[in-house]
């Protein structure tokens, strides 16, 4: 176990300094990678003060030609409510503006005629209608239609081949950290038979003392991370030798365990939002890159690709150290038939030991990652909880190859089906994909073939 | 600290509404785990999808609310089927994770912007209770004794809700004193013997997850009915392992142990968040530790230690039988 934390420390120590433009912090950047630099919003609407009582659907029409602010004069905006019982054409004034009073609330829809726009000027998101509600109590309801010139229009459309591909690298990343939240839950499982629901709490671990290191303390992230680890190795180890073993040894038995685990992660969860609050928080270095690396088509920051490459590292190093070492060789026959590696000499309880310490640390990796790409939270754990399960269990439960495979699957799924479905169904891709392969192969992708009923 | 306005506070909850909806979430996961050991860790998308079957057949198609709950459990039992049947033929664990994923997914689902015409989105709906309160035969007025006191409409609500826990007591007990009762009774101690006697076990859990569901989905149109609005937040996983909280404590594959056991989880949640308000409010604990808001935190904190301390020492809860519900040797 020794030699594993250390090789984890020091793979995330070279690899950090290794990474090129790791250290380049962009100032006054937005965190969205996906924004083409130098993009600005060219049509605002004005909160205005309207006539009393009135509600209107109201916006502004401009564009930016050589950094020039332009407006956009005569062009034709249609109002239309759902039921089609309201119609409206107005057209837009010098100053770009556009304003329609409407009977009441409800949800209208503006439709931006593209023929009355100057030569050259076009959408830049491609979406001449957009659906509005209009609220009681809210005169005024901004539309936006981002307008660009010549090479500007279409700019963030691009073609549905380069979607996929950042969508695939996206799904790459999110599908890695995954698999390194879900090595440490699917070993426990296959260790002990627990089905840990307190496993997202070792990854907010992870990623809360990192965040206490890098910014309550002021310590570098590169320094805050590998130690952040390090901590969650030995509250993992504590976690088993004080808490679970006991409980093993009394014969408590797995459904109970289960519930336990519920508990425990319900009491911990609050204690985090106890005391680090309920809102996102960002570590103090590299939360602000903007400046992506263009690979082909794809960009990415340099924080996202040296995170990629430290997972695939550390998962290989993973690997390798199951398939050679003897503590490896341990862990994956415990997890194979307990009684009969108990029986040929293998220690049990210090293997499930060293299981825990090692999955809590790779959670832990896993949280820092997750806290840098997107953001710390009290409950980032749980929420990457049902994805470590899907992942987990698409794989085959209990295996660490499987846990790997499934959850790379449940990452690109969830990031790839955004090609076609809203964004905010992207999780429900992962579930059904589950009991999809539940109803046609239980035993998961890797798993062995067995009677599970 | 006020003691008395604390133990008033205490012995409201005891029969409050809150009692009333995780009784029913209590008895639907009784029949669920208690009885035939399924694992159900989504009982949240059970109320949640009783619950929006009501307010958006009511609030969309404008029908009765009779005609909402209806269409609201029939819900219910659609839910229960497609969960149950990828998972129901296999093991336990399959189960707890579909499910639970089911219920986040749900309510993801109805917070979703692009249904929001009909889902109301994040805000949620409202309007669809109406006919609850207008079919409220009590006279105005103020009711009761002691520490409760309650207005015609709390007492209406309190009568409706406490008359469907008793129903629901007395179908669950009938069902489990006849032979379907003893059939899932005995697939939960050993599948594999109910199998020999040619019984169809993955029949018999599926009528279990459809009937708990059921039960479910009535506590949760219970829940969003009587506050006359609903909101997808409501429908967290907090509600299924308060429920889980209340089974255990009652006693499982007890008949009235969910009942017994939310009333008493209730007066407890009461009874320590009014200590701990007096004592916030009082400054007998520092602002520095904890304000009113992380109070409410604290509440959940016992919570999950009460679920340990309660599944490590008495799994059976208070009025459980170790060797009917040998959760232990599983």
């Amino acid at each position: 176990m020794r030699r594993l934390v250390v090789a984890l420390v020091a793979a995330s120590a070279v690899g950090m300094a290794l990474a090129p433009g790791a250290g380049a912090q962009a100032p006054g950047g937005t965190p969205t990678t996906a924004a083409p630099p130098g993009a600005t919003p060219t049509t605002a609407a004005t909160g205005e003060a309207p006539a009393e009582d009135a509600l209107i659907v109201s916006g502004n029409l401009r564009y930016e030609q050589d950094d020039e602010a332009q407006t956009v004069e005569g062009a034709t905006v249609t109002v239309e409510s759902a039921d089609g019982e309201f119609s409206e054409s107005v057209e837009s004034d010098a100053d770009g503006r556009f304003e329609v009073p409407v009977p009441g609330p409800g949800t209208y829809t503006i439709t931006l005629d593209e023929e009355t726009l100057p030569e050259d000027v076009g959408l830049r998101n491609e979406r001449p209608s957009l659906d509005v509600r209009v609220r009681e109590g809210r005169a005024n309801t901004p539309v936006l239609f981002p307008l660009g010139f010549g090479d500007d229009v279409g700019r963030n459309v691009s073609s549905t081949l380069d979607r996929f591909l950042r969508l695939t690298v996206q799904g790459l990343r999110f599908g890695l950290i995954i698999a390194m939240c879900a090595i440490g839950l699917s070993l426990i499982f296959g260790t002990t038979r627990l089905t840990n629901f307190s496993h997202g709490e070792l990854v907010t671990f992870g990623a809360l003392m990192a965040y206490l290191f890098n910014v309550t303390f002021g310590w570098h992230i590169l320094i805050a991370a590998p130690l952040a680890i390090l901590v969650a190795t030995l509250v993992g180890s504590a976690f088993d030798r004080f808490f679970w073993r006991p409980l093993r040894n009394r014969g408590t038995g797995l459904i109970a365990m289960l519930v336990i685990s519920i508990g425990v992660g319900i009491a911990v969860r609050y204690t985090y939002n106890l005391q680090f609050g309920g809102f996102n928080r960002a570590y103090r270095q590299y939360s602000l890159q903007t400046e992506g690396l263009e690979l082909g088509p794809v960009t990415i920051v340099p924080r996202d690709l040296f995170g990629m490459v430290l997972s695939i590292l550390v998962l290989v190093g993973v690997a390798l150290f199951l398939q050679r070492t003897r503590t490896g060789k341990a862990m994956r026959a415990v997890a194979d038939n307990r009684d009969l590696a108990e029986s040929s000499g293998v220690d049990v309880d210090r293997v499930i030991n060293l299981v825990w310490a090692a999955g809590a640390g790779l959670a832990a990796l896993g949280g820092i990652l997750q806290g840098l790409s997107e953001q710390v939270s009290w409950q980032m754990g749980f929420q990457l909880l049902l994805l470590m399960f899907a992942g987990v269990t698409l794989g085959g439960l209990g295996t660490a190859y499987g846990a790997l495979v499934g959850s790379m699957v449940v990452g690109m799924v969830v990031e790839v089906s955004t090609l076609v479905i809203p964004s905010e169904f992207k999780t429900v891709t992962a579930l059904f994909i589950l009991i999809l392969i539940l109803l046609v192969r239980p035993q998961g992708i890797l798993g062995q073939a067995e009677r599970v009923g | 600290m006020n003691w008395h306005s604390i133990l008033n506070g205490t012995l409201r909850a005891l029969v409050g509404r809150e009692a009333i909806i995780y009784s029913l979430a209590a008895i639907g996961l009784n029949v669920h785990f208690g009885y035939t050991g399924l694992l159900n860790f989504g009982q949240v998308g059970f109320m949640a999808i009783g619950a929006y079957g009501v307010a958006i057949s009511v609030t969309t198609w404008d029908v009765p609310l009779i005609v909402g709950v209806l269409i609201g459990v029939g819900a219910a039992v659609c839910l229960a089927l497609l969960l149950g049947i990828p998972t129901l033929r296999l093991r336990a664990d399959y189960l707890a994770i579909v499910t639970i994923a089911a219920s986040e997914i749900f309510r993801f689902m109805m917070s979703a912007p692009s249904w929001r015409d009909v889902t109301g989105g994040s805000d949620g709906l409202t309007g669809f209770a109406g006919d609850f309160f207008d079919a409220n035969p009590i006279p105005g007025g103020d009711y009761g004794f002691g520490p409760w006191h309650y207005s015609a409409r709390d007492l209406w609500i309190l009568s409706v809700g406490w008359v469907a826990v008793l129903l629901a007591v007395l179908l669950v007990r009938m069902l489990m004193h006849s032979p379907w009762g003893r059939i899932v009774k005995a697939i939960r101690e050993d599948e594999d013997a109910v199998r020999s006697l040619g019984k169809n076990v993955y029949s018999y859990k599926m009528q279990s997850l459809v009937l708990g569901g059921v039960i479910g989905a009535v506590g949760g149109m219970f829940w969003m009915i009587t506050q006359a609005s609903i909101t997808p937040g409501s429908f967290s996983t907090i509600p299924t392992f308060y429920a889980y909280a209340a089974l255990i404590l009652g006693g499982m594959a007890r008949v009235w142990g969910p009942v017994v056991g939310a009333m008493i989880f209730w007066a407890l949640l009461a009874f320590t968040q009014g200590i701990l308000d007096e004592a916030v409010a009082n400054d007998l604990i520092p602002s520095s530790i904890m304000d009113s808001n992380q109070a409410g935190n604290v509440r959940f904190i016992l919570v999950g230690i009460g679920l340990v301390l309660l599944m490590v020492y008495r799994p059976q809860g208070i009025f459980g039988d170790r060797r009917e519900i040998a959760l232990g040797e599983r």
